[in-house]
């Protein structure tokens, strides 16, 4: 950590920028391979950043919105240099994908038609729905496992609110906010009177 | 304006987008399919398809793609720009808040409520995809003489690969696109 003082602002910034770069230039599978791959670099080969406030940094990312390989980076970054060093992160996340999809959109619009890169996709869309699906599967099942009430009744709701009913989703996570925020203060003036009764 | 337009939308995806790249899906469905009508439901699913096969994350994938269909290359920068500026303000303020209280209890709190919704929203966006990789199409009523039974098979496959022997996305996407080149030009 004591080196960091010495380091001139340009090496920071060049050495931010590059980790950043490589990192999202050569992780397939997005925000949940690459976090892991963020603290081992900055944690352990850097040792820029100790590893509980690491810990803390990842939470907070994924508690904003957006992809969490980009907050987490711009996390990063701006515990490093500021806001100037998350505007440095940021780029060195999004440059990377943004001129290999854009490359590939063009690739696609030029062999879309083609009849074996039409059957390549096709099977590949089965593909996509697995993952999908395994996605869903995973993430439900730690809800339910938790066995709470509350928020196995806001999943089904939205659920039903959403495919049947078509509701706009941003009133669906506003109303799950909403109660997110309410069994927030409800827990914490819990612990308070558990706190005062003692 | 289509560039406004294009910041706009995506602003609003990377903003309403909790809990990372798949969170972003139903926003891009609704507003990129429903709302704006600037991609189709194929494309959609081709984007996911581009995505889980590139580097990078999912919205930022999704963002460059449309944004350069709708609006050439600069609509693609403009779209990716709009998706990550929310996250370049929201996650500063947040740190800024942390680095001075160290506690996020309250954001934490809302996030918690927030997620069983996002997985419901991520279960319908994955029902349009699983309906179309089924039977072409996602709208009701379907009929059950269209089913392709090729990708049933193929779906099949993959859930078993990545049960039972923990395959990546990206394994899935190379062993189902090589089986639909074969089988697909055969029959």
């Amino acid at each position: 950590m004591e080196n960091m003082e010495n380091m001139d602002k340009k090496t920071l910034y060049t050495t931010l920028f590059k980790s950043t770069f490589f990192l999202s230039m050569f992780t397939f599978g997005g925000g949940y391979v690459i976090v892991p791959l963020m603290e081992k670099k900055f944690v352990n080969e850097l040792g820029w950043i100790d590893e509980d406030e690491m810990l803390d940094l990842i939470a907070l990312g994924q508690s904003s919105p957006g992809p969490i390989a980009v907050n987490t980076s711009i996390l990063i970054g701006y515990r490093m240099a500021g806001v100037v060093g998350a505007m440095v992160t940021v780029l060195g996340t999004i440059i990377p994908p943004l001129v290999i999809m854009t490359a590939l959109t063009y690739v696609y619009i030029a062999v879309r038609d083609n009849v074996l890169v039409n059957n390549v996709l096709l099977g590949m869309q089965a593909g996509v729905a697995a993952i999908i699906v395994n996605v869903v599967y995973n993430m439900g099942k730690r809800i339910v496992v938790q066995k709470k009430i509350i928020p196995i009744i806001v999943m089904i709701a939205a659920l039903v609110a959403g495919i049947i009913y078509q509701v706009n989703i941003l009133w669906l996570l506003l109303f799950s906010g909403i109660i997110g925020a309410l069994t927030t203060i409800w827990k914490l003036k819990y612990e308070n009177d558990k706190e005062d009764d003692k | 304006m289509i560039y406004f337009e294009l910041l706009l939308s995506f602003f609003q995806i990377g903003l309403f987008s909790f809990g990372g790249g798949y969170a972003a899906l139903p926003l891009i469905e609704q507003e990129l399919i429903h709302v704006q009508g600037w991609i189709t439901n194929q494309q959609f699913i081709d984007i996911l398809t581009l995505s889980e096969m590139t580097p990078g994350p999912i919205a930022i994938n999704a963002a460059t793609f449309s944004g350069n269909q709708i609006a050439g290359i600069m609509g693609g920068v403009i779209a990716t720009v709009g998706v990550s500026l929310p996250s370049v303000i929201i996650v500063q303020l947040l740190a800024y808040f942390y680095f001075k209280y160290k506690n996020i209890t309250m954001v934490q709190g809302i996030i918690q409520g927030l997620r069983p919704a996002v997985v419901a929203l991520i279960a319908s966006a994955g029902l349009t995809i699983f309906l179309t990789a089924m039977f072409g199409h996602s709208d009701w009523p379907l009929d059950l003489g269209e089913i392709n039974y090729v990708s049933i098979l193929f779906f099949a496959v993959a859930i078993f690969l990545m049960r039972k022997y923990k395959a990546s996305p990206i394994h899935v996407m190379v062993i189902t696109g090589v089986l639909g080149g074969i089988v697909y030009s055969i029959i």
